[in-house]
């Protein structure tokens, strides 16, 4: 039996790990308590509050131009708003934007091509479309590939999704 | 009355070693009028210059940065006015240059031609300094001033077209643009 929680400490220790400074984001219910409160709370990052997920884009964009890591932490209806922002800054002119997603209300343990919610049944398949690097994290042993994934966007300069499939805890 | 270009040399006279991103039509005029590496032509999605800008700001509080954004550029991302206002970068200079139309998807009006106030509305979202120019006499005569300023500063700039730049947006686009920008900015002042 795979334990089905994400533990925010370890996504936090591996933002750090990945060098990321600033966490860029509007609030998201699946990743509010376990990970952006403490982030908000902490110091750690400095964390840039959005109106809309798509400026994030492009703040996470000019960080990366001046050197500088940072994550899109948004959730999944955010991601879909934000498609041609990805489109236009992200994937053409390639910069290294890394996205971490909660998707909402996603059934435990059921991949998202399979939920029963249309709008995370969609979410794979557009980033697939798009050539976006991306996988879900659903368990702890999952988190460890994101520092190797957010290193891997800004070597290659190429934006990538981790999606967040449970409820982050604290 | 302003002519964009003329706005466009007023800035360049004080940029020092600002970095400016440019959208659209402006993008094209500073095309034209500077061969700066430290220039950008392009935020890659319309309405996304401002939030560059900020982005580049945050990231490079030593060096200035300033946005030449359009009216109907602006007016997609209009949350990004409160976004900057509370992250309060102190080396941001937004320009709006107010020509009343999407210039370059056929010159159709923007919603509410004449009567929104952008410069109000970036004063009410929380900017420290907030002004709006239709003379070009005033603007250089204040421009330096208000390029002294702590910010984010918010500038509007009642314009019309100037002299006609060359619709290259094949030289704006290109990813060297980028390269080249990014090391310029990067580089040691």
């Amino acid at each position: 039996m795979i334990e089905s929680t994400v533990p925010g400490p370890a996504i936090i220790a591996a933002l750090r790990q990945a060098k990321i400074e600033f966490v860029v984001s509007v609030p998201d219910i699946t990743t509010s308590q376990g990970l952006l409160w403490p982030i908000a709370n902490g110091k750690d990052f400095t964390l840039v509050r959005l109106c809309k997920e798509d400026e994030g884009v492009s703040v996470c964009a000019g960080l990366a131009m001046a050197g500088r890591r940072a994550v899109l932490l948004i959730q999944h209806t955010g991601l879909l708003d934000s498609i041609n922002a990805i489109r236009g800054i992200a994937c053409e002119q390639a910069q290294p934007v890394c996205m971490v997603v909660g998707l909402l209300a996603k059934e435990p343990n059921v991949p998202p091509r399979q939920s029963k919610s249309f709008g995370l049944r969609i979410v794979e398949p557009i980033l697939d479309a798009m050539a976006i690097e991306h996988y879900c994290i659903e368990n702890p042993s999952e988190i460890s590939r994101l520092p190797s994934a957010i290193d891997r966007a800004y070597a290659t300069s190429q934006p990538m999704v981790a999606l967040i499939g449970q409820t982050v805890t604290p | 009355m302003m002519r964009r270009d003329d706005c466009i040399q007023t800035i360049l006279q004080h940029r020092g070693d600002a970095a400016i991103l440019a959208v659209y039509n402006t993008g094209l005029d500073l095309r034209r009028l500077s061969a700066s590496r430290l220039n950008l032509y392009s935020a890659g999605a319309m309405g996304q210059g401002s939030s560059w800008g900020l982005g580049l700001a945050l990231g490079m509080p030593e060096r200035k940065i300033m946005v030449l954004d359009g009216d109907g550029s602006l007016l997609m991302n209009l949350g990004s006015l409160v976004t900057i206002a509370n992250a309060a970068p102190p080396n941001l200079y937004h320009f709006v240059f107010e020509n009343g139309c999407y210039e370059a998807n056929g010159s159709h009006p923007i919603p509410g031609q004449g009567r929104v106030s952008f410069a109000g509305i970036a004063r009410e979202a929380g900017f420290p300094h907030s002004y709006e120019f239709d003379d070009l006499a005033t603007f250089e005569r204040m421009a330096a001033g208000l390029l002294a300023l702590e910010g984010p500063v918010f500038v509007t700039l009642k314009v019309v077209q100037g002299d006609p730049s060359p619709q290259d947006y094949a030289y704006v686009n290109a990813a060297e643009r980028l390269r080249e920008f990014r090391e310029a900015i990067t580089s040691r002042k």
